[in-house]
């Protein structure tokens, strides 16, 4: 890890904003198009699905970025202690939230690309039904309320996160600012993210 | 005050109150700690260094037994030098600013484990001073000549830089970092701030992209976690995250500077 430690850090987070950050606002945003009924759901994704260069697209804006960032991510979290027993400081639980929301996205994004993306590969049509289909088992949908609020978690936090990283936010007041900022995207995000796992339902 | 009066005072306060101390001890680098108690007659403003005195003057613990006075460092007894630092209470902290009278009892001292356990309450800090000269914390004046007087410092930059200035190596905010452990070799938050002040000084900047490259490499800012325990511990305020901050917007000025090449400083 020596030498590239600053550049291997450093892509680290950026793809952790553009594009798998971005990609999850989007995604999670044709998702919410699930409340208009599954026409609206179905006509959204199959947009996506009408994509050209789909696979392109995939691979270099989303599997190699996610994959990247969550192989180097895991090496962060495991090299990372926790101490909010002796120090329970508001920022010590994010620090640690950050972590264990990562290491949950990675069970939860498996799975989930496993249950859609590969099982449409695979032949499965992907459609509102299949989510539905998904959601006929309600331990799934306990597990996707969680994935969802940790991915928005991972990211909204990762955000400020990533202000601190790249020198944006640097005094103890444009901190905070970025605190309030980004639990405001976390609400927002989250409303999205949950309202359309119970469209599904 | 003759000898007996004053003796007589001193026992009455004894039979007043006590205080018990709690230490984790260790006889040797390699051996296994263990906890011992004591009770030291209370003084009024007495402090954490104060009753470890009165342990080393009569080293007997609670059980009654006589054992070897406890260990630990202490240099200025004024919060500047850093040397006493140790846990106190569960809280990294120096133990001359440590008043009795605001502490819960019984008080719990122990050695800060970041670093390596010389004997008891005593820590090997050696990794902070390396962590130091790695980063060249020092402004270049030696030579063969006398160079004559440097450049000023504007008055506005003076202020903050000084505040930066008060870092006395004390360990504290390495003993409260997650991401300063044995499995990284994470140089902590102290010696980064010490970047930015030399880095911040019109002599010291000759070396700043030494320094940047330094901190960009093995165990640099790259290590830090985002945990801010470092702000919320460090006995003389140091903005410390605000230093990293910094020094993340200076690490990516010069990695571009580096990578698409450009005047050097
Ligand atoms: C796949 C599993 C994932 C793992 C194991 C993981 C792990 C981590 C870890 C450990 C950090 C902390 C880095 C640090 O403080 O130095 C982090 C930061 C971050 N993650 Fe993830 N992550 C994952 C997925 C994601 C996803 C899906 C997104 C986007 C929605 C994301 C966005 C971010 C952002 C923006 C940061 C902040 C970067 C920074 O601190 O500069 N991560 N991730």
């Amino acid at each position: 890890m020596a030498d590239n430690d600053f550049a291997r850090h450093r892509w680290h987070s950026l793809l952790g904003v553009v594009p798998v950050g971005l990609f999850l606002i989007v995604h999670l945003t044709v998702n919410y198009q699930a409340t208009d009924g599954p026409g609206a759901f179905n006509q959204a994704a199959s947009f996506m699905e009408s994509l050209p260069f789909l696979l392109f697209l995939e691979v270099i804006l989303i599997y190699l970025p996610i994959l990247f960032h969550g192989i180097y991510g895991i090496f962060i979290a495991f090299t990372a202690t926790s101490n909010v027993g002796r120090f329970g400081f508001f920022r010590n639980w994010m620090y640690l939230l950050q972590r264990i929301s990562g290491l949950f996205l990675v069970i939860f994004i498996a799975w989930h690309v496993w249950e859609t993306r590969i099982a449409m590969a695979l032949g499965t049509a992907l459609s509102y039904d299949m989510m539905a289909n998904i959601f006929s088992n309600s331990w799934m949908v306990v597990f996707y309320i969680a994935g969802v609020l940790a991915a928005v978690f991972h990211f909204s936090n990762g955000l400020w996160s990533f202000c601190v990283h790249w020198g944006i936010l640097a005094t103890p007041r444009a901190q905070k600012i970025g605190t309030y900022a980004t639990a405001v995207i976390f609400v927002l995000l989250g409303y999205v993210g949950i309202s359309a796992v119970f469209a599904f339902i | 005050m003759s000898v007996a009066s004053e003796e007589r005072k001193q026992g009455s306060e004894q039979e007043l109150s006590t205080v018990r101390l709690i230490i984790t001890r260790q006889d040797g680098p390699d051996q296994a700690s263990y906890e011992e108690s004591f009770d030291v007659p209370y003084r009024k403003n007495m402090n954490v260094i104060s009753a470890l005195m009165a342990i080393r003057r009569r080293p007997v613990n609670t059980k009654g037994e006589e054992t070897s006075p406890p260990q630990w460092e202490m240099n200025c007894l004024e919060e500047v030098c850093g040397a006493c630092s140790m846990m106190i209470n569960g809280r990294p902290r120096q133990a001359c600013t440590a008043l009795i009278d605001k502490l819960e009892k019984p008080i719990r001292l122990a050695p800060m484990k970041t670093f390596p356990i010389v004997r008891d309450l005593v820590v090997d800090r050696s990794r902070m001073f390396d962590a130091l000269k790695r980063v060249k914390a020092w402004i270049p004046i030696d030579g063969t000549y006398d160079l004559g007087a440097g450049p000023r410092m504007a008055e506005s930059k003076r202020e903050w830089a000084y505040e930066l200035s008060k870092c006395m190596t004390c360990g504290v905010c390495l003993e409260a970092c997650p991401n300063v452990n044995s499995k990284s070799d994470f140089i902590g938050p102290a010696p980064l701030s010490q970047v930015r002040l030399f880095n911040a000084h019109p002599t010291g900047a000759l070396h700043k992209t030494e320094r940047l490259h330094t901190i960009m490499g093995k165990g640099g800012i790259e290590g830090c976690g985002n945990s801010q325990n470092c702000v919320e511990v460090c006995p003389k305020g140091i903005p410390l995250t605000t230093s990293i901050a910094e020094l993340n917007r200076a690490t990516l000025v010069q990695s571009f500077k580096d990578f698409f090449g450009s005047d050097k400083e």
